[in-house]
């Protein structure tokens, strides 16, 4: 279970309406008294002061502190005072944040917002050319756009087909066609582990929908439901003194998935002012998350405890973590190539690996792997997630 | 190393926390190697004796070494016996001396030393021996009354209940009796559960041990808020030795808490879980989603909503999407005013076991803390962080027990004597 949701990570994003892209380098005349790039603000109630009203372009660093009681924000405006260059959130009471934003030469307007309401203490803040070039891609926006409106398809594809055999599988199962519903099982579940992250965003159903057993705090009077109840049905082989579940509770049991499920696609499929966002950041962040539910849930057996099932769970979050990275690829190219090829192949490698255990449609169960086949797999999803843990703060860069 | 009772220098009798004069006089005694940076340590050592057990509001040392036993005789005599050796050999090791009476290489050449030698040479270093009694000491799996005491288990010593997101191990858990040793250096706390266990062979059986390698927690306000292994300021907000007040409200049993056992009155109850955290996968995450996971920086421990380490978190502060301290950062959902007011005395440590299966390290926090109820001071608090706690993600409980501490050790009683009286 993920308690982060997709609107806390959102809240790291810079904006996702960037069109600027940072250079990186260094500041320049070193031994001049101050960085003229170098800024500090100082934000209180009723003041924004900027230690100096221009810069010359290129990175500049606005180190915002806090002197007022309320949260302060500080925003970099283009001259229309509507589109953001650059903003930094959340800045608490007598703590500080540096803003680090490319900045090519022009006329800006500077804004702290204390209390995070209004318009802001805006000032002007001028740009002047300097030898430090600034890359102004046009088409990043347009890429960023195409991102997030590529992964969104894709969740919807996915809810769509996860509650499409949800249904067959609560059918065979509450008709007590067990064999048909085991082989079912990881294949449903597959749409599932791909969109993990989003669907954990959504508090109220995960619990209901994918807790373990051991997850559930029963002394504290929290009932089991979801799908490893019901995989436990299916694979009692492992449990001791387990006793079947009779028919009206499986009906129960496959009816509340089914209906949780349900809200979960109408979620997803929501459109107009319900349609959900996804910034590039939360993609990026989307990608991460999926290869840790495999480091800590998949790559040691621990998810599908009952059906051994878990290099299907693998496998799909291995699937929706390379997606999130291909959406985001085109942007991250033109910001790291070196990262994105470095993530390519990595990701890759891990591919190689997992097919070895390729079985039929499917894969061979969790059992059937040795220890160093563990080892190897373990190695490879730290391999991929190292780098994959840089891929928010290249991209949105 | 004449003195039959000394094999580390004699270090005379305890000196008392806080005496200001006998400071320099105790570092100056002792004679192996001068105690390390530890220029603030008030004592180079704390009698075993007093009105509490010591290990308790004691400065938390650096390292621990904790065992939890079983009891594999019937015979109520040699419980109390070893009860009554063991009592002697931790007065003889917190002041210095060795295990057993004779010494670790005072004795016979024909006979195992009573003492297993390893801290020759080495000062007392603040180690401090602290005993506590399980729930299945009272009554076991069957119901039994194994040592006629079963009428006197206090209600709140309850096996702790399954917490979601435990991993039950019932090698990790439980026990009939738990020693805590503390001391600044590793070897001394070894040596005294090495030494003790040994003792208890015939009665005893040690169930699981645990070594912790730094402090996570202050329990004075003379020490520096240390950090466990995330990266992290832990037990900032520790109810600390200076605060009689709250010591009394949330660490000690009063009198009338238990009518069917005062022999608990002025002792605590100890909360032990292990908890591994997910290392790798958290060192991957953002700094900022670090420091919303805790709900403090990282860098100097203050709360996001602003101000020092020790400002009081403004849980109302609103900030972009919702309060600035998230609703789900451990500051919050731990926090007293979120829990009826609920306080503990931790005093936990880092522990490292070397690497798990898949090559990720075996680590995390050996938590410990201790609390006048475990009902109201401790469960409703865990029950609430595994259920919205944002560190859950990156935790996992291995490991379980709850034990009752009995008060001090008067001059002539053996520790724990009342519940035996």
């Amino acid at each position: 279970m993920k308690l982060s949701s997709l609107s806390s990570l959102s809240a790291l994003a810079v904006a996702s309406t960037l069109v600027l892209s940072a250079c990186g380098t260094e500041s320049t005349t070193p031994g001049e008294k101050g960085d003229p790039r170098s800024l500090t603000v100082s934000s209180t109630a009723d003041e924004c002061a900027v230690s100096a009203t221009d810069a010359p372009a290129g990175t500049l660093d606005f180190a915002v502190t806090n002197g007022g009681d309320e949260v302060t924000e500080f925003y970099l405006l283009a001259e229309d005072g509507l589109r953001i260059l650059g903003e930094i959130e959340n800045i608490g009471p007598n703590t500080s944040k540096t803003l680090t934003v490319a900045v090519p030469e022009g006329s800006y307007v500077t804004a702290c917002k204390p209390g995070m309401v209004g318009e802001g203490i805006r000032a002007d803040f001028a740009v002047s050319a300097s030898d430090e070039e600034v890359e102004v891609s046009a088409d990043e926006a347009v890429l960023i756009t195409q991102a997030e409106n590529n992964y969104r398809a894709y969740v919807q594809d996915q809810s769509a087909q996860l509650l499409e055999k949800t249904k067959e599988f609560v059918e065979l199962y509450e008709s007590g066609k067990d064999d048909e519903a085991r082989a079912l099982y990881p294949v449903a579940r597959q749409h599932w582990e791909r969109i993990e992250t989003v669907a954990e965003s959504f508090g109220d159903l995960d619990p209901k929908m994918d807790a373990r057993e051991a997850d559930v705090d029963f002394a504290g009077g929290e009932k089991w439901t979801g799908w490893h109840v019901i995989e436990k049905d299916l694979w009692p082989a492992r449990a001791e003194g387990y006793r079947a579940l009779g028919t009206t509770q499986r009906a129960t049991f496959a009816d509340d998935l089914l209906a949780n499920t349900t809200t979960l696609d109408e979620r997803i499929q929501s459109t107009g002012a319900d349609k959900l966002d996804y910034p590039i950041d939360s993609i990026a962040n989307g990608s991460r998350g999926l290869l840790e539910e495999v480091a800590t849930g998949k790559v040691t057996g621990e998810e599908e405890f009952w059906s051994r099932t878990d290099l299907w769970d693998f496998q799909a979050n291995v699937d929706g973590a390379r997606i999130a990275f291909e959406g985001v690829q085109p942007v991250l190219e033109t910001k790291d190539a070196a990262l994105a090829e470095q993530l390519t192949t990595r990701f890759a490698e891990l591919q190689e690996l997992l097919d070895s255990h390729r079985e039929g449609d499917g894969f061979v169960s969790y059992d059937d792997l040795t220890k160093d086949d563990v080892d190897a797999l373990a190695a490879a999803v730290n391999a991929l997630s190292e780098p994959l843990s840089l891929l928010t703060a290249a991209v949105i860069s | 190393m004449t003195q039959k009772v000394s094999r580390r220098g004699l270090l005379g009798g305890g000196i008392t926390v806080g005496a200001a004069a006998g400071v320099a006089g105790a570092f100056a005694v002792g004679r192996g190697t001068a105690p390390e940076a530890h220029a603030a340590a008030p004592v180079a050592s704390y009698p075993f004796r007093g009105e509490r057990q010591a290990g308790i509001v004691t400065p938390a040392q650096d390292r621990l070494h904790f065992v939890a036993l079983d009891v594999t005789t019937g015979d109520r005599e040699q419980l109390i016996d070893l009860l009554q050796r063991w009592t002697a050999a931790a007065e003889r090791m917190t002041q210095g001396g060795s295990a057993g009476p004779v010494g670790p290489v005072e004795g016979s050449t024909d006979l195992p030393p009573d003492d297993t030698g390893e801290a020759i040479g080495l000062p007392a270093s603040r180690l401090t021996i602290t005993f506590g009694f399980g729930p299945t000491l009272f009554r076991d799996a069957e119901g039994t009354d194994r040592f006629g005491i079963a009428d006197r288990r206090p209600d709140a010593l309850e096996p702790l209940p399954h917490f979601s997101a435990d991993i039950d191990d019932p090698a990790r858990s439980g026990g009939d009796i738990c020693i805590q040793a503390c001391a600044d250096d590793p070897q001394v706390a070894v040596h005294a559960i090495r030494n003790l266990v040994r003792m208890g062979f015939g009665v005893t059986a040690v169930r699981w041990s645990q070594l912790g390698f730094g402090r996570t927690s202050t329990t004075s306000t003379s020490q520096d808020t240390p950090r466990n292994l995330f990266g992290f300021k832990d037990g900032t907000a520790n109810v600390k030795a200076e605060e009689g007040p709250a010591l009394d409200e949330h660490v000690w049993v009063a009198e009338s808490d238990h009518a069917a056992s005062a022999w608990l009155t002025g002792g605590s109850y100890l909360v032990v879980r292990r908890i591994n955290m997910t290392i790798e996968v958290w060192d991957r995450q953002p700094l900022g989603d670090q420091e919303r996971f805790v709900g403090r920086t990282k860098d100097s421990g203050a709360p996001l909503s602003g101000g020092e380490e020790f400002t009081e978190p403004d849980f109302d502060l609103p900030g972009r999407g919702g309060p600035i301290i998230p609703v789900d950062a451990h500051v919050r959902i731990v926090h007293p005013d979120q829990n009826d007011g609920a306080r503990m005395l931790r005093r936990g440590y880092n522990f490292v076991d070397g690497s798990d299966d898949i090559g990720g390290l075996n680590a995390g926090l050996f938590f410990i803390a201790y609390v006048r109820d475990p009902r109201t001071d401790f469960i409703p608090v865990q029950r609430a962080m595994a259920a919205s706690d944002a560190l859950m993600e990156y935790l996992r409980f291995t490991g379980s027990a709850l034990f009752a501490v009995p008060p001090g050790t008067a001059p002539g009683e053996y520790v724990g004597q009342a519940l035996f009286a």
